[in-house]
């Protein structure tokens, strides 16, 4: 019983880093059937900006919340640049979008390579993210716990947003029927930038968390790209309780396989995970047919 | 002309041929020959994406699994071969002097086994990762995104298996390919016609594909997979056959790599590898005859000459290309050809006396060249 | 498997499709030689129907070709036993010639080996096939190019390449001029010679110049069945088409969409 339990935080403290890191996904493609594989690499960018937030203000207590925000920010305008200038052309075309945008994060990782050394920067963690919570007998870190009420905080906002508030009623109606929203007078073009801004923020948000676990360098995007991309795959296309489910069983499952047999050999298993499932249920957990984002 | 268009076809294959085994070994030094040959090795890779993706509407972004597959199996032979007879690789024993060879590496001993892998192994492994995708129907985006995975996951586990599979490092330091002593310039030029002579023969393998029926079935259900049902056909067999051709061509084309360039990493197999190979076949235009094999030797001539010149400049370039032609070239450069030709032809036509209108109200002139317009490839 | 009479017996058919019943215990048959319609309002069923017994829908009940029953095979083992459809909007394969369309769909009867092997020349039944549509002089046009009237053609052509024995054509004469439905009308009255030819359609007059027996759906059932003269005589029949019944249809239909 206690050989479960670690594998059991560690695995949900996973889930969430990639819960966050697929939410935007999820989102994009869902609304708009855009693929974006420089997702990552917006991951990437809220991981330096983490960084260089603390290069100003030194107090890692501090910095990092304070990086959260501006992360959000400035993955989302990455993002919003991005919709506006490439991707707006390619609606409905996921596979162009895929290739584009793989173009998109080879020169993303590039300049980040430019700027920033080769081997990566040290971002700190906040000394209130010292130590670790007793649960079961385990200490959990306590970093690990913070990754989880992060995600779940924006999971919460996420959904609140998408329910209560009149944009979210708009995004909710242009992805259930485009053609119908236009009609009844949505800007759908609007409605497309505000959805990949906040996706591409969301990821922004997962790369200050990425940057607390360490290794915040050019090359972080693609260890997460794929793997969120799994998950969307898995949970359901731009549903949102999918991802939920989806990054949950995920991370759980690379943290057992890790546990029980190596690192790498958990991906490979992974990944059977995915395409086994993907056999029972190919489109997913939840389809956009049976119920909305909510 | 449609029925003159496939024998130009073979003549350019011909023309393409005498360049690569007559031409280039004239004309160049044996470092470049050496170069070109590893070009050709990824031209084969390209030629099978060109069949699964051009033609078949698969876009394969994970090849580098069937690449890594041909490779190492072409390289733990040559590793064992130089060992020795009975004797443990190098490396091996630098990790652990005391620890027996992994027991999977003894087959590798026979070059026959050796040979039979490069060739089983990724028929093997597409058809059974074929079956599960395309039985379900899987495709577009989503099998795109899935075969990366799985080409990622490979790469991942070779890297951390350091004792078997020689980790990050790879495995390199060859000094013997099937009896031949490798470094020889009369066995890199032997090596380079080999890579040469099996790239047209892919080319010949495709253009007869293309020309028969299964070609046009494979289009049809590029195009209009469910359509395809009721003529009968289970578009999944059909792009399983596409689907298992490309691998073994990528298989092919790693086991040639392994000797002409004498190091093999994971690095090779990986998402970035894979890419590349995408990018030689987007350059050239995927669902074109020669375009996937000479945008691939494009590609690799870029990443020779500049990435180690000028490594930040390529990646931008490299990073371009992948939007530029999206956008703007979807078809690659071989639809600038065929638009030249088309203007050529046009303006021919303008000059000679009008043609009757045709009964069926025709909206646009049948396409000039053989090369069909893929529509927009949907999930 | 080979069917040897092409007669099709679909015996209480049932589709629901999340809780809404679109087909509820049709039963019809339908024989060589007659000119079958499927007739009645738009949500009435039919092309459920159709796409049940074709195996694109799940259905409950009976289908059978010449005995041998076709609901919840696969679409392309039903196509192999020798069922052929058109659709609405005509299907055919844009990019490639009349001739190589043709040719794809006489494939089927072709061992796969011979896939791989180019064509050489044109199959008999490709020339009688061309001859019978109308379409010898576009054998080698573009699909993508003919006319609208000319792609339905193509597509009966390609069913009776592939050696359909029933033949469900959905709404085969939609956005045709009056002469094309003319002709449409007498190739179905040639093909139905020996075959079994199903016809879904809204188009009153056409039924009256080229039906032989007439089926008529309403709200997922059969309202009536007989030849078009009974049909027409049908009170019931009349009632759907022409006044109360008509509030009921439009909301099966928007129930539908």
């Amino acid at each position: 019983m206690d050989a479960l339990i670690p594998p059991l935080l560690n695995g949900t403290a996973q889930g969430a880093l990639l819960l966050l890191a697929a939410l935007g996904l999820s989102l994009t493609f869902g609304q708009m059937g855009v693929i974006n594989m420089a997702h990552g690499e917006f991951l990437m960018a809220g991981a330096f900006v983490a960084y260089l937030t603390q290069q100003f203000i030194s107090a890692s207590d501090i910095s990092i919340p304070v990086a959260i925000p501006l992360a959000f920010l400035v993955a989302g305008l990455l993002g919003l640049l991005l919709e506006v200038s490439i991707i707006q052309w390619m609606y409905r075309r996921p596979l162009d979008t895929l290739l584009v945008t793989v173009g998109v994060s080879l020169i993303l990782q590039q300049v980040a390579l430019q700027i920033f050394p080769a081997q990566g920067v040290p971002v700190e963690k906040p000394r209130w993210l010292d130590g670790q919570l007793s649960i079961l007998g385990y200490g959990w870190p306590l970093r690990q716990v913070f990754t989880i009420v992060l995600a779940g905080v924006c999971v919460a906002a996420l959904a609140a947003w998408l329910k209560y508030t009149s944009f979210g009623r708009r995004i909710r109606a242009t992805v259930q029927n485009r053609d119908l929203a236009e009609t009844a007078g949505i800007s759908t073009r609007s409605i497309d930038r505000i959805t990949f801004f906040v996706g591409s923020g969301l990821a922004g948000v997962a790369g200050v968390a990425a940057s607390l676990i360490g290794g915040t360098n050019s090359q972080m995007g693609a260890q997460y790209i794929i793997p969120a991309f799994l998950v969307v795959v898995a949970g359901g296309i731009g549903q949102i309780k999918g991802t939920i489910i989806a990054a949950w069983v995920v991370g759980l499952a690379m943290a057992y396989f890790a546990d029980w047999t190596t690192g790498s050999l958990a991906q490979v298993l992974a990944f059977i995970l995915v395409v086994a499932f993907l056999q029972v249920r190919p489109q997913g957990l939840f389809t956009v047919r049976t119920r909305g984002l909510a | 002309m449609t029925k003159l268009k496939p024998w130009l076809s073979l003549i350019g294959i011909g023309v393409f041929a005498v360049i690569l085994l007559a031409v280039a070994p004239s004309l160049l030094s044996t470092h470049w020959i050496n170069n070109l040959g590893k070009y050709c090795a990824w031209a084969i890779v390209a030629v099978g994406i060109g069949l699964a993706w051009g033609r078949g509407g698969m876009l394969v972004m994970g090849q580098g699994v069937f690449f890594g597959l041909g490779a190492y199996a072409m390289a733990m032979h040559l590793t064992l071969e130089t060992a020795g007879p009975d004797k443990i690789p190098t490396f091996m024993i630098l990790y652990d002097p005391l620890a027996p060879i992994p027991a999977f590496w003894e087959p590798f001993r026979s070059e026959a086994f050796t040979l039979l892998a490069i060739v089983l192994f990724p028929i093997i492994v597409a058809l059974v990762l074929g079956f599960a995708l395309f039985k379900r129907k899987v495709k577009g985006a989503y099998f795109a995104i899935l075969s990366q995975a799985l080409t990622v996951a490979l790469a991942v586990l070779i890297s951390s298996t350091i004792r078997e599979t020689g980790g990050d490092t790879g495995l390199s330091n060859f000094k013997y390919f099937f009896g031949f002593v490798l470094n020889d310039d009369s066995n890199k030029l032997m090596l380079y016609l080999i890579a040469a002579g099996l790239l047209i023969v892919c080319l010949l393998v495709v253009w007869q594909l293309y020309r028969s029926r299964f070609g046009e079935l494979l289009l049809a259900t590029r195009d209009a997979e469910e359509r395809v049902r009721f003529l009968g056909y289970d578009p999944s067999n059909i792009k399983l056959v596409a689907y298992v051709i490309a691998a073994v061509m990528a298989s092919v084309g790693g086991a040639l790599f392994v000797p002409i360039v004498g190091i093999i990493t994971p690095a090779e197999i990986g998402a970035s590898a894979s890419i590349l190979m995408i990018a030689g076949v987007a350059l050239g235009g995927r669902a074109s005859l020669f375009g996937p094999a000479l945008g691939a030797m494009a590609i690799g001539w870029g990443q020779s000459s500049l990435a180690s010149s000028w490594p930040g400049g390529w990646i931008y370039i490299l990073g371009l290309l992948f939007i530029v032609v999206t956008l703007f070239l979807p078809k690659g450069l071989s639809s600038l050809f065929g638009k030249v030709v088309s203007i050529i032809r046009r303006s021919r036509r303008d000059t000679s006396p009008p043609l009757p209108p045709s009964p069926a109200a025709a909206s646009a002139p049948p396409a000039p060249n053989s090369v069909p317009t893929p529509e927009e490839v949907r999930t | 498997m080979t069917v040897v009479d092409g007669s099709l017996v679909v015996t209480d058919l049932h589709v629901e499709f999340s809780g809404f019943v679109a087909v509820d215990g049709v039963s019809f048959d339908a024989h060589p030689g007659e000119v079958r319609f499927l007739i009645g309002p738009n949500g009435a069923g039919k092309t459920t129907c159709i796409d049940a017994i074709t195996g694109l829908s799940r259905g409950t009940g009976s289908a059978k070709l010449g005995g041998i029953e076709l609901l919840r095979r696969p679409v392309h083992k039903i196509v192999r036993l020798g069922v052929g459809r058109t659709f609405q909007t005509a299907s055919v394969f844009d990019e490639l010639s009349v001739l190589q369309n043709l040719d794809i769909a006489a494939g089927l009867h072709r061992s796969p080996l011979a896939l791989f092997r180019i064509r050489r020349g044109v199959d008999p039944s490709i020339e009688r096939a061309l001859e019978e549509t109308g379409l010898s002089d576009e054998r080698d046009t573009i699909a993508g190019v003919l006319s609208h009237g000319q792609k339905q053609w193509l597509e009966i052509a390609m069913l009776l390449v592939q050696d359909a024995k029933v033949l469900l054509l959905d709404e085969p004469v939609a956005g045709m001029s009056q002469d094309e439905r003319t002709s449409t009308g007498e190739l179905l009255g040639r093909i139905a010679v020996n075959r079994t030819v199903v016809v879904v359609e809204h188009d009153m007059d056409f039924m009256r110049r080229f039906a032989t027996r007439v089926t008529v759906l309403h709200q997922g059932r059969v309202l009536s069945e007989g030849s078009v003269a009974e049909v027409q005589a049908d009170p019931r029949v009349q009632a759907v088409y022409l006044g109360t019944a008509g509030a009921h249809t439009t909301e099966a239909a928007s129930a539908i969409n």
